[in-house]
């Protein structure tokens, strides 16, 4: 249970404290072209971690991982998003329940909050720093915030998709043994939600709606 | 035996593979004999399951609490198997062929990951499992390929899969707090983990415990993570709203009782049983207060199932013995009656077009035969005798009378009867109200049809229902209220 050396653990706090800067880069993108672009790179940042920590500690099947995640989460989703967006053609800018600067105020606070409770809970791992753990926890409410106060479909699916990516750090931190078939189930929910995600553009696209979810709203009470 | 688990946990998946390539007609018949065999099947276990646990492999076990469970599933998938066979209308031509394939694919898919819930062997194959019934029943929900069924799909894949990272950072969690005593790469089985639980870091499992009840309970339908709920029982097939209500939900809870076997293992009884009241109390009171005013015949079934989730809860965090007997009774006996009562929805909106309450008048007179049924079974969901419901929740609030929960039993019996007027008084409105022939009707909005019942097999699926919940009320075999009793007991907590 000795820990990793001091350089690594470094490293691997940048690294997750990058997955937490893309997440509320994605909070303030003004467009949705972009925002997509930036879970496509927090999906890669995620993947280099499992990597990192495949070759550090010996742990084969998340190379396996490390394979699934890139091909789907860095290639796959971010690029039919992105054609689904092209086909869509509606107007491409988010909405936003808040003005950015309130925005980032919430989501500060609610980060710092995830941040602290978990860093206090006296978590021990081998694999990575558990500070990690306590930023894969911040990642996890932001994403949450970027759900809740983005009103528009493609936001609430990137949060989604991100939340996902918190998730994965997480586990990466103090759940590296876990089997393995969980994180690639998880995977395959990311594109079921991309399919329901098309249905749900063709039907709208199909009226010339735009993709806010105001529209979404018939269903009540 | 272990034989039986083999084919329970992959006959509905080939059946699934058969049907998307067979014709429709073929589809209606496997599906029926794969939901019929399934339940059969999980019967026949429970004689031996009432003295030791079977297993196969190091993946597949059941004990008495995953039987309660898989006898729950196997009983909806065969009734509504049944039930479909007569409620799928397909437009000739390769579209409607499409929608059928699809439809019948979909559903034994679902049914598949249902049974196979309660039989895996562990936190980590157990999230997997639930998982694909979200992504399955997603899918579902989107079927009919309206703006309502869009909408309903999307907030319910959000939500679900929301509710899913929370869940599986609580399986993350608890693998941690194992780690801490079976080193860094381990399964987790539920015997492992329940033997090891003792010595768990408290303050781990607790926040693994909670994210659980909060993930699952999404799942689950539990106030207030409730709010896709009853959008996606409204806008889906009427089929797949039953098994939704009856057996998705169940299997979820299911889930949040084996996070709570182990939390009562590593923090006593307390914690987890107030977490689980409260969420429990906040549930049956919202349900019961939308039930006052709901307008559409099966959105107010789903708030049906939002106040029994809560029952289930409040059950368990009551904690006596009689009290867990009584949750597992009414896991079986929501599910027969719930299933009944969607039957019925569906029989009306087939026969009526609509399921606007407002619109709906002389069910009774129309349909001779599922209308007072429908009525049985929204009697039997608001626990009137003789059906199981009753049982069940008189066991429930006399365990908590028993072990001093006496103002949460009586919050408890005063909401169920605000549900029960909510309940009866639209249904009995729709149903027995003359039509507009009869009656006079402002405006001729409400829909008038000639007699007769759309389908035979609705009324079959139906009487199979009510026969399953008199049962369950009247008078119990004894073999399974052995179960029921050994499942209760596995899940009592254990001296410390």
């Amino acid at each position: 249970m000795t820990g990793a050396p001091s350089t690594y653990a470094g490293v691997a706090d940048v690294v997750a404290v990058l997955v937490l800067l893309t997440e509320f880069a994605m909070l303030r993108a003004p467009l949705l072209r972009s925002q997509v672009r930036l879970y496509a790179f927090q999906s890669f940042v995620v993947t280099v971690l499992a990597v990192v920590v495949a070759a550090t500690h010996h742990i084969p099947e998340l190379y396996v991982l490390a394979a699934f995640s890139l091909a789907l989460k860095v290639i796959l989703v971010p690029g039919l998003v992105l054609r689904l967006l092209r086909d869509a053609d509606t107007d491409l800018a988010g909405s936003s329940a808040l003005g950015v600067a309130s925005m980032i105020l919430i989501a500060i606070a609610v980060s710092a909050f995830g941040f602290f409770t978990v860093g206090s809970l006296q978590v021990h791992s081998n694999a990575l720093p558990t500070s990690a753990l306590a930023i894969a926890a911040a990642v996890v409410l932001v994403a949450f915030v970027l759900i809740i106060l983005r009103s528009d479909v493609v936001s609430q699916a990137i949060g989604f998709f991100s939340l996902e990516n918190g998730v994965s750090v997480a586990s990466l931190v103090v759940a590296s043994g876990l089997p393995l078939v969980v994180d690639v189930a998880f995977l395959f929910d990311l594109l079921v939600a991309v399919v329901v995600f098309g249905v749900i553009m063709r039907v709208h696209h199909g009226r010339g709606k735009t993709l806010s979810t105001e529209e979404l709203d018939r269903l009540r009470g | 035996m272990a034989s039986i688990l083999i084919v329970i946990a992959t006959l509905p998946f080939a059946v699934a593979v058969a049907t998307y390539l067979l014709p429709v007609a073929l589809s209606k018949v496997i599906t029926v004999a794969s939901g019929v065999t399934v339940f059969g099947l999980s019967v026949a276990l429970v004689p031996t399951v009432v003295r030791t646990q079977v297993a196969a492999g190091s993946l597949l076990r059941s004990d008495a609490l995953s039987l309660v469970f898989l006898v729950a599933v196997g009983f909806l998938y065969g009734a509504t198997a049944i039930f479909a066979a007569g409620y799928l209308h397909l437009e000739p031509g390769p579209a409607g062929n499409r929608y059928g394939r699809r439809f019948y694919a979909g559903l034994n898919l679902f049914c598949w990951a249902m049974v196979v819930t309660p039989l895996v062997n562990g936190l980590a194959l157990l999230w997997v499992a639930i998982e694909i019934t979200t992504v399955i029943s997603a899918l579902l929900v989107a079927l009919d390929d309206t703006e309502g069924s869009t909408e309903a799909a999307w907030k319910y894949v959000l939500l679900a899969s929301l509710g899913l990272g929370i869940a599986l950072l609580a399986t993350i969690i608890m693998y941690y707090a194992g780690t801490t005593v079976f080193g860094s790469a381990y399964n987790l089985s539920y015997a492992k983990l329940l033997v090891g639980a003792r010595h768990f870091p408290p303050d781990v499992v607790r926040l693994a415990y909670v994210l659980a009840v909060l993930g699952f309970g999404t799942k689950m339908g539990l106030v207030p993570v409730h709010t896709w709920l009853p959008d996606a029982h409204s806008e889906a097939p009427t089929p797949v709203s039953a098994l939704l209500s009856g057996s998705l939900l169940a299997v979820s809870f299911y889930a949040i009782l084996r996070y709570f076997q182990i939390a009562e293992r590593t923090l006593g009884p307390t914690f987890p049983r107030d977490i689980l009241l409260v969420f429990g109390i906040a549930s049956l009171l919202l349900a019961a207060l939308y039930l006052l005013s709901q307008r559409d015949l099966k959105r107010l079934l789903a708030y049906s199932s939002v106040e029994h989730m809560g029952i289930l809860a409040i059950g368990t965090s009551f904690g006596a013995p009689v009290a867990m007997t009584g949750v597992l009774l009414h896991v079986l006996a929501h599910a027969a009656a719930k299933g009944t009562a969607f039957f019925g929805a569906g029989s009306v909106v087939r026969k009526f077009g609509t399921k606007d309450m407002t619109r709906l008048r002389g069910g009774i007179g129309a349909l001779p035969w599922s209308g007072p049924m429908l009525i049985a079974a929204i009697l039997a969901l608001s626990a009137l005798p003789p059906f199981g419901i009753f049982r069940s929740e008189f066991l429930i609030v006399s365990g908590g009378l028993s072990n001093s929960r006496d103002a949460a039993a009586a919050v408890f019996v005063v909401l169920v009867t605000v549900a029960f007027f909510g309940l009866s008084w639209f249904t009995t409105q729709t149903m027995l109200t003359p039509d507009a022939r009869s009656g006079p009707d402002s405006e001729g909005s409400t829909v008038v049809v000639e007699k007769g019942e759309p389908s035979i097999s609705i009324v079959v699926s139906m009487v199979v229902g009510l026969v399953a919940l008199t049962i369950l009320g009247v008078h119990i075999p004894s073999q399974l209220s052995q179960l029921l009793d050994h499942a209760a007991s596995e899940l009592a907590s254990p001296r410390r």
